[in-house]
């Protein structure tokens, strides 16, 4: 617990909740107007996993979103990946 | 050869017009020969602002289309002789005029002028890209209101997309008391945010509203909060190094407290 935070209520400032708000809405602004950016991470994805089990990689699907934070019910960007797996490789040759 | 200014911010009202006739007004109060250009077209206002409007015969889109050569178009402004304003048509729209001639524009103005500052419509469409074109540096104004920053944001991310680099920040209308009770966004968090860098700080000044309705840009006045504030946004557009106001370091006493103790970031 910050010292001086609880001393003048900083948290509850209304400027808070507008940098907090603003922070969650800009996450989503960059990714949406980025194609580019999520095409990046998808590619790498599929790079990464592709090592260990064969995907389904027309299928994939992947976006920013928002989730609870589980400690303290606070909202949080999330990255969702929907990555359907066609089956294993098998690990002795990896 | 002068150089390409687009003033911009994405949200409307957040002072764009006042912002580019100030620096106008200021630049050419330091001796440098300036165009402002209104790429508002069908809304224009640049001409009342700076106190114009009773002297346009041509605009901006006469000269494209060929209807009146550059210069007849230029209006000279009444006190400051190298200040000129090439006015938007009013009866057109944006889709009037292309981003190729206003490219083609800038190469004619870049001989005659060492500052072009071009007032951004709101918006990011076709009158943005007409704005943007052929722009060698870009300032971007936004307000401490979530609407305006958000905006700023994307504005930023476009101007990136269209290869402007390293756009500057200023912020308008800081009211430096609801700063100060936490009611309203710092410098400080609106730099966090944007991440690009603060070319200055405008204070919400009522000497602004009273200029604009005499058409006499505040830079004029030094004696206004504003006017000394855009001053030095000129001065620092100029290469000087000039820190910012007084008023505009709006640090409360706990904030000072954090700094003896060395807990403020």
């Amino acid at each position: 617990m910050d010292f001086f935070k609880f001393f003048t209520g900083e948290s509850k400032k209304s400027k808070n909740v507008a940098k907090e708000r603003l922070k969650l809405v800009l996450v989503h602004d960059r990714a949406d107007c980025s194609q580019d950016f999520l095409d990046s991470i998808k590619e790498d994805l599929i790079n990464v996993i592709s090592d260990y089990m064969v995907i389904d990689e027309e299928e994939l699907d992947i976006k920013i979103t928002r989730t609870k934070r589980e400690s303290d019910e606070s909202t949080m960007p999330a990255l969702v990946a929907n990555i359907p797996i066609k089956h294993m490789k098998d690990r002795k040759r990896i | 050869m002068g150089e390409v200014y687009v003033i911009t911010s994405g949200k409307g009202g957040v002072g764009k017009t006042t912002t580019t006739a100030n620096l106008g007004a200021g630049l050419a109060q330091m001796g440098k020969k300036v165009v402002v250009i209104d790429a508002d077209i069908g809304l224009r206002n640049l001409d009342v602002v700076l106190g114009l409007e009773n002297r346009i015969v041509y605009d901006l889109v006469d000269v494209i289309e060929g209807g009146c050569r550059l210069k007849q178009a230029l209006i000279k402004d009444k006190k400051l002789p190298e200040l000129c304003l090439l006015p938007a048509a009013q009866t057109r729209d944006k889709n009037a005029i292309n981003p190729e001639q206003m490219i083609a524009l800038h190469e004619d103005l870049k001989e005659m002028f060492d500052f072009i500052l071009v007032d951004c419509p709101a918006g990011i469409e076709q009158g943005f890209k007409n704005a943007i074109a052929g722009a060698d540096k870009a300032i971007v104004v936004t307000t401490p209101e979530i609407s305006a920053v958000r905006d700023a944001d994307r504005i930023i991310g476009l101007l990136e997309a269209a290869e402007l680099r390293n756009p500057k920040l200023i912020i308008n209308r800081l009211k430096i008391d609801m700063v100060k009770r936490g009611d309203m966004m710092n410098i400080e968090d609106m730099l966090d945010i944007l991440a690009i860098d603060l070319l200055g700080v405008i204070p919400d000044d009522p000497e602004i509203v009273i200029s604009t309705n005499k058409g006499e840009p505040v830079v004029t006045k030094p004696n206004s909060y504003a006017g000394q504030a855009y001053h030095n946004i000129v001065q620092r557009v100029c290469g000087e190094d000039v820190p910012l106001l007084d008023l505009e370091t709006q640090e409360g006493f706990v904030n000072r407290i954090r700094k003896m103790f060395g807990l403020a970031k």
